[in-house]
C-alpha cells in the first residue's frame, strides 16, 4: 500500500534524506518549504527516485500562522506528516537579544505546536495517521551552550508527550524524533567529531521510525539514548558546574 | 547554501598534505561563495596526487550536489547533478537495464570528477573516454554566468572543461547517454601471460572480440618472464538474466596501516598469490560487473593500507613499439630498482581522438603502478621513468600525479596554450600552481 506523506521543511537535510527513502517506497509526497527553487530541485529528484506522485505546496513560512489551515487544506488527505524545519541560532548572539529569543521560540516551538495541534485534530477526526516531529537531544537537558534552542525543542518534546497521550485512543501515532549531532548545512559551522552522523544515516533512522518502527520516542541515531541517559542522570549541583 | 568550515580533505595517495577552507555546496542554483583566494571543486577525492587539492585556499565540496534531475528509461538519457557518484548511477540504472558506457576502475568518483579528468576504463580501445557519454553539462563561473556546454553550444568551453582538472569553473549538472545491458553479468576470461610478448598478442587478438580488457602484471617478474601476469577480458553477457542485485557491505579500513605493513615482503606475497590464483592457462566464467570492474572497491579506503606516508601512483602512456620498446624499458628499470609496485596495470589505448584539450589517453600503451612513499629513492625511480616516457614521446596522467615537473607537463600537453584562456580566474589547484612553477609553463 502506498502512503501519502506531507513534509513540512522538506529541504532540510534530514527531511530530504527521509524523503528519498519514502520516494523509493513509491509513496506520494507532498512537500512544503520556504525556498521554491530548492523545492523544485527536490521534487524532480524524488520523482526519479520513484515517488508515485509529488505535490509541491506554495512557499511555506513558519512565522505566518494564518496560512497554516490553507496549507493543510491544500495538502488534502495525508496519512503521515513529518515536521522537519527548524533553525539553530547562535546562542551567544541571542543571550542579550530577547526579541531574537522570542523569534527563535516562535520558529522552533510556537509554530511547531500550532501546526501539530491542527494536524492532530484532523487525524483524530479521521481516526488514523502518523505525526512525526523532529525535536532534538538538546531538548533533554539545558546546557549553557545551547539552552535557547534546547528549551524550544524541550517544549516540543513535552507537547508531543501530551498529544500522544490524548491521541492514543484515536489510533493516531505521535513520534518524537531526537537527533543528536547530524552533519547538515545547519551544523556546517560546528567542528565535526566522532559523534556526528551523516544526514543519510539520520534519514534512514527517521524513515524506519515512520514506516516500521514501534517506538514513540526515537533517538537518531539510536546510541544517543545511552548518551542522554548519562547526561540526564548527572545531578544538577554537579551539572551546573560543567562546561557543556 | 554555502558556509565556511575547515576540515582536511585529502587526495587518494594521501600526499601531499594540504589544508583547506571548505565550502559544502548543496544547491546548484546558488552562487559561488565569495572568497579572497582561489577555489577548486572537490568530489570524492579519488585523484591520487594534488590535482584535487588547493593547499591553503578553498575547496568547493560537491558531494552535496547529489540530486537526480531526470531519467528516461526508454532512451537511457540521464540528467543529474555533478556530485552524484558513478556508484549511485549504477545502483539506480543497472536494474533497469542501463549501464555507463565508460567506467573507470573505481565507482566512487563523481560525475563532475569523471568529466574534469576525462577518465577512461577497460573499454578505451572501443569506446574512448568518459566524455563520449557526456551530452552536455552546466558550468558555473566566478563571474556568476552559467554556461550550458555541449558539442553544439559553447563548444570550446566544453572541450576545455573535459579533462580540465576542475579549473574552468564548477560543473553543476550533466546529461549522460547510458548504454543498454540485458544482464548485470560479465562473460569474463582470464588468460595467463608468460611475458610481455603474450600481452601484445592477447591485446591484438582481443581488440575486436572483447569490449573490455586489461592486464595485471606480476611486479616481481624479471628477465625472460618480464611482463608476465594475467590478461583479463570480458563482454556484457548477451543472454538476459535477472537485472536486480543486492549491495554488499564494503570491508572497512578504519585507519592507516602501520608503515611496515605494505613493505616488500607483503607486496611479494600478494603478487605471488595473485599470479598463482589462475589454475592452468585460462579461466572462463561469469561474474557480476562489480568485481569485474571494481575489484579494489571491495575495501572502503584501501589507500590506508599504505600508511600515513601515503603512496605515489605512476601512470604513463608511451607509444607502442613492436612487442616492447619503452614499456619494456620501464618494466626492466623497475625490476632492477628493487622497488616493487603493489599493483601494475597495463592496457593498450584505442586511437579514438580524445575530446578534451587536456585529456590524458592517446594511442599507445598505458601502465599504472602504485609505489609506497619511501622518500627520495621512490622519487628518483620515478624521475628516471620520466626520462623514458619523455624520450619516447609519451605522457603522464595529471589525475595520478604528485611530482611531475612543470616543463614536462608542458611537453605532455600540446594543447596547453589553447586551454589556458578557459581557466576561471578565481579557480586554481595545488597541481596547477606546481605546474606553473615549472619555469617554462606560462601562468594562467
Amino acid at each position: 500500500m502506498t502512503h501519502t506523506t506531507l513534509i513540512l521543511g522538506a529541504t532540510s537535510a534530514m527531511a530530504e534524506q527521509t524523503a528519498r527513502l519514502l520516494a523509493a517506497d513509491g509513496d506520494k509526497l507532498i512537500l512544503a518549504a520556504r525556498d521554491p527553487e530548492r523545492l523544485e530541485i527536490l521534487a524532480k529528484d524524488l520523482k526519479v527516485r520513484g515517488a508515485s506522485e509529488i505535490q509541491v505546496l506554495p512557499p511555506f513560512d513558519a512565522s505566518k500562522a494564518d496560512t497554516f489551515d490553507a496549507l493543510l487544506d491544500e495538502a488534502g488527505e495525508v496519512d503521515r506528516v513529518l515536521i522537519a524545519y527548524g533553525s539553530l541560532p547562535d546562542q551567544e548572539a541571542l543571550e542579550n537579544d530577547p526579541a531574537g529569543i522570542r523569534r527563535e521560540m516562535c520558529t522552533n516551538f510556537g509554530s511547531v505546536i500550532d501546526l501539530s495541534s491542527r494536524i492532530a485534530t484532523r487525524m483524530q477526526a479521521k481516526g488514523s495517521g502518523t505525526l512525526a516531529v523532529i525535536s532534538s537531544v538538546a531538548g533533554l537537558r539545558g546546557r549553557q551552550s545551547n539552552y535557547i534552542y534546547g528549551s524550544a525543542k524541550g517544549g516540543v518534546i513535552l507537547f508531543l508527550q501530551g498529544l500522544r497521550n490524548r491521541l492514543q485512543p484515536h489510533g493516531v501515532r505521535v513520534i518524537t524524533l531526537l537527533p543528536g549531532f547530524v552533519d547538515t548545512p545547519m551544523t556546517a559551522d560546528i567542528e565535526k567529531g566522532p559523534l556526528f552522523a551523516s544526514a543519510a544515516k539520520a534519514g534512514a533512522c527517521i524513515h524506519k521510525a515512520i514506516t516500521r518502527g514501534k517506538c514513540d520516542v526515537v533517538y537518531v541515531p539510536g546510541f544517543w539514548r545511552f548518551i542522554m541517559w548519562i547526561i540526564r542522570a548527572i545531578p544538577e549541583p554537579i551539572f551546573k558546574r560543567l562546561k557543556l | 547554501m554555502l558556509r565556511m568550515s575547515t576540515s582536511t580533505p585529502a587526495s587518494w595517495g594521501q600526499l601531499p598534505k594540504a589544508t583547506h577552507f571548505c565550502h559544502p555546496v548543496h544547491h546548484r542554483l546558488a552562487p559561488l561563495p565569495s572568497v579572497e583566494s582561489s577555489m577548486l571543486p572537490y568530489g570524492l577525492g579519488r585523484s591520487y596526487g594534488d590535482s584535487c587539492l588547493n593547499d591553503g585556499e578553498n575547496l568547493l565540496l560537491t558531494r552535496g550536489l547529489d540530486h537526480w534531475i531526470a531519467f528516461d528509461p526508454e532512451s537511457g538519457i540521464l540528467q543529474c547533478e555533478a556530485g552524484v557518484s558513478l556508484a549511485e548511477i549504477l545502483e539506480k540504472v543497472s536494474p533497469m537495464g542501463w549501464f555507463l558506457s565508460v567506467t573507470p576502475g573505481t565507482r566512487f568518483v563523481t560525475v563532475g570528477g569523471a568529466i574534469a579528468n576525462d577518465v577512461h576504463g577497460k573499454n578505451h580501445h572501443k569506446a574512448g573516454c568518459f566524455s563520449t557519454c557526456v551530452l552536455d553539462f552546466e558550468l558555473l563561473r566566478s563571474d556568476e554566468t552559467r554556461q550550458l556546454c555541449s558539442r553544439s553550444e559553447n563548444q570550446e568551453r566544453f572541450h576545455a572543461t573535459i579533462g580540465g582538472l576542475g579549473l574552468t569553473g564548477l560543473i553543476t549538472r550533466a546529461t549522460l547517454q547510458l548504454k543498454r545491458i540485458v544482464s548485470p553479468l560479465i562473460a569474463s576470461e582470464q588468460v595467463r601471460m608468460r611475458h610481455l610478448g603474450d600481452f601484445f598478442a592477447l591485446a591484438d587478438e582481443t581488440h575486436d572480440t572483447h569490449e573490455y580488457c586489461v592486464a595485471w602484471l606480476d611486479g616481481l617478474a624479471s628477465g625472460t618472464s618480464l611482463g608476465s601476469g594475467i590478461f583479463i577480458r570480458g563482454n556484457h553477457l548477451e543472454e538476459p538474466t535477472d537485472l536486480t542485485w543486492k549491495k554488499k557491505p564494503m570491508l572497512p579500513v578504519p585507519c592507516n596501516a602501520p608503515s611496515w605493513f605494505l613493505r616488500k615482503p607483503f607486496i611479494k606475497a600478494f603478487n605471488y598469490a595473485y599470479s598463482h590464483k589462475l589454475r592452468g592457462d585460462r579461466h572462463q566464467g561469469r561474474e557480476h560487473f562489480l568485481p569485474f570492474f571494481y575489484p579494489l572497491d571491495v575495501a572502503d579506503r584501501w589507500n590506508r593500507f599504505y600508511g600515513k606516508k601515503g603512496f605515489f601512483q605512476y601512470q604513463c602512456v608511451v607509444p607502442r613499439v613492436g612487442d616492447g620498446g619503452p614499456i619494456r624499458e620501464i618494466l626492466e628499470h623497475i625490476s632492477q630498482s628493487g622497488q616493487a609496485s603493489f599493483l601494475n596495470v597495463l592496457k593498450v589505448f584505442g586511437d579514438l581522438p580524445p575530446e578534451g584539450l587536456l585529456s590524458f589517453p592517446r594511442p599507445g600503451v598505458t601502465l599504472a603502478m602504485d609505489f609506497p612513499n619511501r622518500g627520495p629513492e621512490t622519487l628518483a625511480l620515478m624521475t628516471r621513468l620520466d626520462e623514458i616516457v619523455m624520450a619516447s614521446g609519451g605522457a603522464l596522467y595529471p589525475a595520478k600525479d604528485a611530482r611531475m615537473r612543470g616543463e614536462d607537463f608542458r611537453t605532455f600537453t600540446p594543447n596547453l596554450d589553447q586551454f589556458i584562456p578557459h581557466i576561471d580566474p578565481a579557480f586554481s589547484s595545488s597541481f596547477w600552481r606546481r605546474m606553473e612553477r615549472g619555469h617554462s609553463c606560462p601562468s594562467g
